[in-house]
């Protein structure tokens, strides 16, 4: 018999388990490996969104550390109130605020709020948790949509390929502010992530970590390849795992590219360009965006 | 001490003075000198807080909150469009039961735009959870911040406070105010200690939703603790005259409406005027009082019943317009005396919309169209400008 390790949740940890998250949410198990190397002397603030929802219905919560969600926009004001607290309390040295937000909430509506906190440089650790869509309230269309997604509010159609713009590089719109340290990283690579996230929490000011995070019934794949998703994103070079210090770009993680079929075809969200020859023309469209990536960073050298 | 200060001045001072820890602001919008004088009594080091320099109204009240969340006393202040951008924080800040205090200057909202003094940005958040105090003047805008701060800390009350003071009139007015003192604004409003803070050591988590199971009991306890609040602005009032010697009423006040057969109610500034033009025409042998709402929210519905039951006639002036209604105070004072023993008529002129001035005249015109039975005009209005309907 092989040994097997036994497994005990702590009572301790941030996050904790018995949230109403759904089967196979790569945010869930994201956010597990960001508390896990945070700790217990932080304090969070949560914007509205799936993590909110699925973690604090009233009377119950599952966060194990100080949390606090205000509204949907206004996650990155509210920390920036947490850390000034903090700072006039004299606490912020022993303490580490970090705020949760979806992609909606952080590169559409929160945008403003956010680049205030990073322009204002409050010592805040900011997760985006990018699963491309508004998943919460059904799958609309976020500024982190994917070019040629179908979602409720860019649905594929007899006449439209679904989203028609690319992902808005907020990454890059971050690390133009020149805060200490920017990263893309993925749910699926657990110690990629969790060595951002050590590394953001180790520094003094606004960090920042976009964090892809595959999302079964968003995305319409098969629960149990969430992990694998989140893989096949980065490896095709759609989802490139960049790391910048004060603006400059300090760090990629390597890749043997596949082709980006691989990534599109297993997601509903993507089925309606195998279908026809214009479709097939989304995806070579697609590839292009890839293979742009993978040049702009050197992913493959 | 007494100094001759504008009201601006005046009110960045006694924040300070209430020591908070954490101040934020946007600077337009329109805005003040309150947040400018605050930034330099921040940069003098005379007062030790965190002076957050937001990006918007939104930020700056969401700020307030991470910050009260946080466990410390916080303070912003806004005007007009602004407040309408912080009006989905305000909300969510009384919901959330946090202690804050914001001053509201009042000035009109666009279109078109304006940046002069009415009532209809603060009046707008009505139904927000925030008690809301009007000022007469510069003194009393002064006094009412200690004792705000006061009434949100209670935690009788754990709602936010608004207080409310006109654009111009009071806050770019030179007046003698009595500026108390740091030991006299202590022994009063002591250091700030939460009972609920966002603490490592505490954890506990501030903000989580409610289902339809639980979230009409929560709106009921906010609307019932509102209410009851009523109990202690009275009290810090009271308090407030035993440890500073000032009093100018603590939910409303009355001006000479002793056997008065028409009373004036009105918010703000223009009780000066009004209380000036009363005391001309109870010369010239006419029985008008005044009454003061100073306090809006939690509404005084009681005691406008036993000030106003007795009158022949009451003239609610209002600087605001609910479009499409029939005012918003006189609708409330009309409700307050329905099915009342003695209920008279209560007439709903708006003016003053704007920065329009509002002098002897405007109030003639009122007594004039309230005693020819108008029940809901426009008063000082200029018929010339208008466009045929």
């Amino acid at each position: 018999m092989p040994a097997t390790k036994e497994f005990t949740y702590e009572v301790e940890r941030g996050f904790l388990p018995g949230h109403r998250a759904c089967a196979g949410c790569g945010q869930a198990a994201a956010v597990r490996l960001v508390m896990d190397v945070a700790g217990t002397e932080v304090v969070v603030a949560n914007a509205t969104g799936c993590l909110e929802v699925f973690s604090t219905p009233h009377p119950e919560s599952a966060w194990g550390v100080p949390w606090v969600h205000s509204l949907f926009e206004n996650v990155s004001a509210v920390a920036s109130g947490l850390e000034a607290a903090l700072k006039h309390k004299g606490k912020l040295e022993g303490t580490r605020v970090l705020a949760f937000g979806g992609d909606g909430a952080t590169l559409d509506i929160g945008f403003g709020s956010l680049s205030g906190m990073l322009e204002r440089g409050h010592d805040v650790a900011y997760f985006c948790m990018d699963n491309e869509a508004y998943m919460n309230t059904g799958v609309q269309r976020s500024g982190s949509t994917p070019f040629g997604a179908s979602t409720t509010t860019s649905p594929a159609g007899r006449k439209s390929f679904g989203e028609d713009r690319p992902k808005k590089d907020l990454p890059a719109i971050v690390a133009a502010h020149g805060v200490p340290y920017v990263a893309t990283a993925s749910m699926s690579i657990f110690a990629d992530l969790r060595r951002k996230t050590k590394k953001a929490l180790g520094v003094r000011g606004p960090k920042y970590v976009q964090v892809h995070v595959p999302c079964p019934p968003g995305w319409g794949y098969d629960e149990k390849i969430t992990v694998d998703m989140g893989k096949l994103a980065v490896d095709c070079g759609l989802y490139p795992l960049v790391e910048w210090e004060n603006g400059e770009v300090v760090r990629v993680r390597k890749i043997k590219p596949i082709p980006v079929e691989e990534y599109l075809k297993p997601q509903r969200r993507f089925r309606h360009l195998f279908r026809s020859e214009a479709g097939k023309a989304h995806i070579a469209k697609i590839q292009e965006m890839a293979d742009a990536n993978i040049k702009k960073y050197g992913l493959a050298d | 001490m007494r100094r001759m200060i504008e009201g601006s001045r005046a009110v960045a001072e006694v924040v300070g003075l209430c020591r908070p820890g954490v101040i934020s602001a946007y600077p337009i919008t329109p805005q003040t000198h309150i947040v400018e004088e605050l930034s330099q009594l921040v940069a003098d080091g005379d007062i030790e807080a965190e002076y957050v320099r937001v990006e918007s109204e939104h930020s700056a009240a969401s700020v307030c909150l991470g910050a009260v969340a946080g466990g410390v006393r916080a303070y912003s202040a806004t005007t007009s469009q602004g407040l309408m951008l912080m009006a989905e924080v305000l909300y969510n800040i009384a919901g959330m039961r946090l202690p804050l205090v914001i001053t509201g200057v009042n000035r009109a909202l666009s279109a078109p735009l304006s940046i002069w003094n009415d009532q209809q940005d603060t009046l707008a958040l009505r139904d927000s959870g925030w008690l809301q105090l009007y000022a007469e003047d510069n003194q009393e805008a002064l006094d009412m911040h200690v004792q705000a701060y006061k009434i949100t800390e209670d935690d009788r009350v754990l709602l936010p406070v608004l207080v409310c003071m006109d654009g111009f009139i009071l806050t770019h007015t030179y007046e003698t105010v009595d500026m108390p003192t740091q030991e006299e604004v202590d022994a009063f409003l002591p250091l700030y200690e939460p009972l609920y803070e966002l603490d490592p050591k505490d954890p506990y988590t501030l903000g989580a939703f409610a289902g339809p199971e639980m979230y009409e009991e929560m709106r009921y306890e906010i609307q019932r603790d509102a209410l009851a609040s009523k109990a202690v602005v009275k009290e810090v009032a009271k308090d407030f005259q035993a440890a500073f010697g000032r009093w100018m009423g603590d939910v409303i006040e009355t001006y000479r409406c002793e056997e008065a057969e028409t009373i004036y109610v009105a918010m703000g500034s223009v009780i000066g005027t009004l209380k000036d033009w009363a005391d001309l025409r109870r010369e010239q042998g006419e029985k008008i009082g005044v009454l003061k709402v100073r306090c809006y929210r939690p509404f005084p519905q009681e005691e406008l019943r036993e000030a106003l039951g007795g009158a022949k006639r009451v003239v609610v002036l209002e600087k605001a317009v609910s479009v499409g209604g029939y005012g918003i105070l006189p609708a409330e004072i009309r409700a307050a005396l329905y099915g009342q023993p003695k209920t008279p008529p209560v007439h709903a002129a708006v003016t003053g919309l704007g920065g329009r001035d509002i002098t002897f005249e405007t109030f003639d015109e009122m007594q004039e169209r309230a005693q020819a039975g108008e029940m809901d005009f426009f008063a000082g209005l200029r018929t010339e400008l208008l466009e045929a309907s």
